[in-house]
């Protein structure tokens, strides 16, 4: 039992992370190569905290906080550059932050932080917990979806420029899309530290990054219940089937070319097809 | 209402436009004429604010317009139809037209979407389907809709005919006159030169950034400019 709860737990915080960019890949449009920075700057805040003696629960919003601070310079500093130029840039913000943590003694350096204290309401309360992050942050995204900002970010995503002619206040929007998305990756890196009680430099480094853009794509870009099916599938694979975990890239990349290739729309739009179908028939 | 003096712009060090004046009232139209190249997208753009002046004055109502952000300017009354449309096609017909009413978040979204509705019947037909799926001219009519839902006093139109068939130019013209009739101050850019001469009361004529010729559109000079 104890062996499903964790698998169970790791997924709600893969669900949670992939949740998170897909505010700013799906929704905003922004491509970004660095998402793990922020998992990673919520992971060290809420360990950091948690071993000083705070209690775990309070910890989540400072993480989610400095994840959405150094979000906001991310994205203050990346408004002018799109496309390209801003999947690499924020590329550099990942390395940026292995770079730095691995250089700081009090950060763990190269070794990392280990002996995170265990969440004191235990294994099935840390999953409650995870799954209560995910809903509350699922109800608030499909919120901004339905809500007018959702066709403004839609607009943003299509054709930048038009819809800044047409009196969209675009680096707003964009800015809005960056804070909310590092805030909830920084939630899930909270999550993350408690659950595996041991972070380091490369946990959260330029592979995480593509790991969760992969479960965006797979999904559906911008399809809130594609990712959480795709986010919740590619997670649990390596760990019901351990062989995989050893080609953990290269069943990613595999299933992210095929997506590409095969699927552009992700699991969304193969299911959208498919129940379309089935109307005609 | 729109005054625009000694204005120059470009891109980087280049200068594309140089010293264009000219004023334009209250339900005035203005047929931009011109060569390729000759500046008429980029005088359109420095107007919507996609574009900074190097100098010169560009004021609407009074309001100095040079350092206020695009989207600024669409809350103060300018409307744009942008050339080749650029409509959102994955957003449906309605979609696009609340994106185009964001810039008044006061304004009744309902009564400017009946508004356009009642310009566009067909547009309105096609509500709930996919803007890119949509003819070339159903395009055209959702750009005006579009821009028409920000209540713009001055709407700028790029390529007014390009790329569709003479009856849905037709068409088009016909809504456009119904807005001026409104009130509403156009300033026109078309391929077909001649029909925008026909259809604005005056006409600027650029001449590779150089304003050539500025008048009433009845003694604009005839010129092989297309």
């Amino acid at each position: 039992m104890a062996y499903e709860i964790v698998v169970l737990t790791n997924m709600a915080i893969a669900v949670l992370f992939a949740l998170s960019l897909n505010v700013i890949t799906g929704f905003c449009g922004q491509v970004s190569l660095g998402h793990a920075a922020f998992l990673g700057i919520g992971a060290y805040t809420s360990a950091m905290l948690s071993k000083s003696g705070v209690p775990i629960v309070i910890t989540f919003a400072p993480a989610m906080g400095m994840a959405a601070l150094i979000g906001l310079v991310v994205g203050v500093a990346s408004l002018r550059v799109r496309h390209d130029f801003l999947a690499i840039t924020t590329m550099g913000v990942v390395f940026l932050f292995t770079g730095i943590v691995r250089k700081q003694e009090i950060l763990g350096g190269e070794i990392g932080i280990s002996g995170i204290p265990a969440p004191d309401f235990g294994r099935v309360g840390l999953l409650a917990t995870s799954l209560l992050c995910v809903l509350a942050y699922l109800l608030f995204t499909i919120w901004v979806r339905r809500s007018w900002a959702g066709f403004a970010f839609d607009s943003i995503s299509e054709d930048e420029d038009t819809a800044r002619l047409l009196g969209i206040n675009v680096p707003k929007f964009k800015l809005f899309a960056f804070v909310v998305g590092t805030a909830g990756a920084g939630l899930a890196g909270a999550l993350y530290a408690h659950q595996v009680r041991f972070i380091g430099p490369d946990s959260f480094g330029f592979v995480e990054s593509i790991s969760v853009l992969a479960m965006v794509i797979v999904g559906g870009i911008g399809s809130i219940w594609g990712v959480i099916l795709a986010a919740a599938f590619l997670s649990a694979l390596p760990q019901f089937f351990q062989v995989i975990d050893d080609y953990k890239l290269l069943v990613y990349g595999l299933l992210l070319f095929g997506a590409m290739r095969f699927a552009p729309e992700g699991i969304d739009g193969l299911l959208k097809k498919i129940f379309r179908r089935r109307a005609v028939k | 209402m729109l005054q625009i003096k000694g204005l120059c712009c470009g891109y980087g060090d280049m200068t594309v436009i140089r010293d264009i004046n000219f004023e334009l009232q209250e339900g005035g139209t203005l047929a931009l004429v011109g060569s390729n190249g000759a500046g008429k997208t980029t005088l359109l753009m420095s107007v919507a604010g996609h574009i900074i002046p190097k100098s010169g004055q560009v004021r609407l109502n009074g309001v100095d317009l040079v350092n206020k952000e695009p989207e600024t300017r669409c809350g103060l009354g300018v409307g744009l139809v942008p050339e080749g449309r650029r409509i959102f096609p994955d957003l449906s017909v309605f979609e696009n037209l609340v994106v185009g009413g964001y810039s008044r978040p006061s304004n009744n979204q309902s009564e400017s979407m009946a508004r356009v509705f009642e310009v566009f019947p067909r547009l309105f037909d096609r509500k709930n389907q996919l803007a890119g799926s949509l003819s070339g001219g159903e395009q055209q009519m959702l750009a005006f809709g579009r821009a028409m839902m920000s209540k713009p006093n001055l709407l700028l139109v790029d390529e007014l005919s390009l790329g569709l068939m003479p009856s849905v130019v037709d068409e088009c013209y016909n809504a456009l006159g119904k807005l001026v009739k409104k009130g509403i101050a156009v300033i026109l850019v078309d391929q077909n030169s001649d029909a925008a001469i026909d259809f604005c009361s005056s006409t600027l004529i650029l001449e590779t950034g150089n304003q050539f010729w500025h008048g009433k559109s009845s003694a604009a000079p005839k010129l092989a400019i297309c």
